[in-house]
């Protein structure tokens, strides 16, 4: 792999850039590989890196029916925190934050990470008393996080309105280290390094069957033809019913829709990230200057990657009483991803009833953040056979245990 | 755009008009129910690629729940039925049968 530094920049200047090779292979499958990894989304492609990097697995192919990346990956708002209310989501998630901190040196690729700092606004009384909670839990976690008062949030995003009339802003949730990073980077960075240790990514490459031998894993079928592995692991945000379906078991998931827009680019007028959950929306700056905004899900099972009008029309009314300018902006682009919803909105990283067959499921509308941290604890997974200290209690059990770990009531919408 | 017919009431009206209620014709399990059932009833929902049955509620309207015959991947609706059913009615599973003939049936 040719290493990107400012000096092959000054190279390629000279020869003009003819000299940069492709950043990853695009080969044919082979006929068996120790490990398949089915998604080549950023769960997927981070699980196969750790694989190789942590525990030395690197025969290994990542399968993709479209695009790398094109999943929710490359359709997400890109919001990365860690202010979790219950331990094990607060450890996985900071695992994952403080991962990005340096992903890009890591991967020898700049993933933009902008830790730019994260408010959840208090709206009302209740979230005035939940967040202040969450402070002091993140604080025994080692979290990083503050509950700071109307006057702090303005001097943080002066073009905000705190004072109503409908929702008044009576506080917030601060998570200074939090941000954003260039999502499509996050992937094409992760294939990258997985491609220079040997790694097969295969596009175009549908799974649409997976073979089992007296209850393990033997193979999968694919529209390139069948392929044998060892390991299986499934990392398919929306489609994980789908897959799991084919394996014969079912999942504590439902497949919605979740929408984002961006505004037409104007000048530098945000420099953090804010989610207003009563409300259902949030908003945050891009670097080319859109105001790039979400909402919550859409009500009903989909697998369509489009969502209804009214929702995307329900988050941008909730946000102008907030964000008063943006009534005169107009709405460029509008788009939909499919997420796959838990019970207790929290993601489910497990062995499942199929032997040698991983799961990495149900990150729904908030899985970007976690996706180093993800792509860590599933490697451990798959190459110990069980789960290490941070997905332990992410298994498909705690459902039947009734051993959730609610993040619902926590944060009631969960980028 | 999803449009629906309530069959209470006989309106069609666009989906603004109508709440979504989540997966129809779930088998009750409950207290004493092996954990397996009960866990399933709970949680583990058909979602899937496809024929879907669903209750919904005219909330804008007469404020009566149904149910609705709906594919997941193309937003066609098979039809509306009354909620006080345990099955989908034969018409409807005979429509179904005609559009996507390779659907492996609703149970
Ligand atoms: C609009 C929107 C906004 C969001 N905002 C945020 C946010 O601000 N912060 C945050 O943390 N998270 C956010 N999320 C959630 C986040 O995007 C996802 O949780 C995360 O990207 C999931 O990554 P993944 O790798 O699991 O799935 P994906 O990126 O979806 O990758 C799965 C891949 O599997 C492939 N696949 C599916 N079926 C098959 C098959 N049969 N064979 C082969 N390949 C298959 C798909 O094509 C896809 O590329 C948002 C999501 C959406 C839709
Ligand atoms: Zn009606």
């Amino acid at each position: 792999m040719r290493r990107y530094s400012v000096f092959a920049i000054a190279r390629e200047a000279l020869r003009h850039h003819q000299g940069w090779g492709r950043a990853w292979r695009a080969p044919e499958p082979k006929s068996r590989y120790d490990v398949i990894i089915v998604g080549a989304g950023g769960h997927g492609l981070a699980t196969a890196y750790y694989l190789g990097k942590n525990h030395g697995i690197r025969n290994v192919a990542i399968l993709e029916k479209g695009w790398l990346g094109g999943g929710n990956t490359g359709r997400n708002t890109t919001i990365i925190r860690s202010n979790y209310l219950q331990d094990p989501s607060a450890a996985l998630y900071e695992k994952a934050r403080s991962l990005y901190e340096s992903l890009s040196q890591e991967l020898n690729y700049n993933i933009m990470f902008s830790p730019r700092g994260v408010m959840m606004l208090a709206q009302t009384e209740h979230e005035v008393r939940g967040y202040r909670r969450t402070a002091r839990a993140n604080a025994l976690q080692g979290v990083e996080t503050e509950f700071i008062g109307p006057q702090r949030v303005k001097e943080l995003c002066p073009i905000m309105n705190v004072s109503g009339p409908r929702y008044p802003v009576l506080g917030a949730l601060w998570q200074p280290r939090g941000g954003t990073a260039r999502h499509d980077a996050v992937a094409w960075g992760y294939a990258r390094a997985c491609s220079d240790m040997g790694m097969d990514i295969v596009q175009k490459c549908e799974v649409t069957g997976i073979r089992t031998e007296r209850g393990r894993v033997a193979g999968v079928e694919t529209t390139q033809g069948a392929i044998d592995c060892d390991k299986l692991a499934i990392a398919v945000a929306g489609h994980s019913g789908r897959l799991a379906d084919m394996a014969g078991f079912r999942l504590p998931i439902e497949s919605v829709a979740l929408q984002a827009l961006v505004s037409e680019p104007i000048k530098p007028c945000m420099d953090v990230v804010v989610m207003a959950n009563t409300v259902h929306g949030y908003m945050s700056q891009s670097d080319k200057g859109e105001m790039v905004i979400g909402g919550g899900t859409d009500g009903f099972n989909n697998y369509t990657q489009r969502g209804s009008f009214h929702h995307i029309e329900e988050t941008v009314r909730a946000l102008i009483e907030t964000f008063p300018m943006i009534s005169r902006l107009r709405m460029l682009r509008q788009w939909g991803g499919i997420v796959d919803v838990t019970g207790d909105r929290s993601p489910i990283i497990t062995t499942t009833p199929v032997q040698n067959l991983f799961m990495n499921a149900g990150w729904g509308t908030g899985g970007f953040k976690a996706i180093p941290g993800s792509g860590w604890a599933m490697a451990e997974l798959m190459a110990k056979g069980e789960p290490g200290p941070l997905a332990a209690a992410f298994g498909l059990d705690r459902f039947a245990e009734g051993r959730f770990i609610d993040e619902s009531v926590a944060a009631g919408v969960a980028h | 755009m999803l449009m629906l017919e309530c069959p209470c009431c006989g309106v069609k009206g666009e989906e603004t008009e109508f709440t979504p209620g989540g997966e129809a014709h779930l088998k009750r399990h409950g207290p004493g129910a092996p954990d397996d059932d009960f866990e399933g009833y709970l949680f583990r929902r058909k979602n899937p690629a496809g024929v879907h049955f669903e209750r919904w509620r005219h909330a804008n309207g007469c404020g009566k729940w149904f149910h609705v015959a709906r594919c997941t991947v193309t937003l066609e609706v098979f039809g509306t039925y009354p909620a006080q059913t345990t099955s989908p009615p034969a018409d409807i599973l005979r429509r179904i049968r005609k559009k996507r003939p390779d659907w492996e049936g609703w149970r």
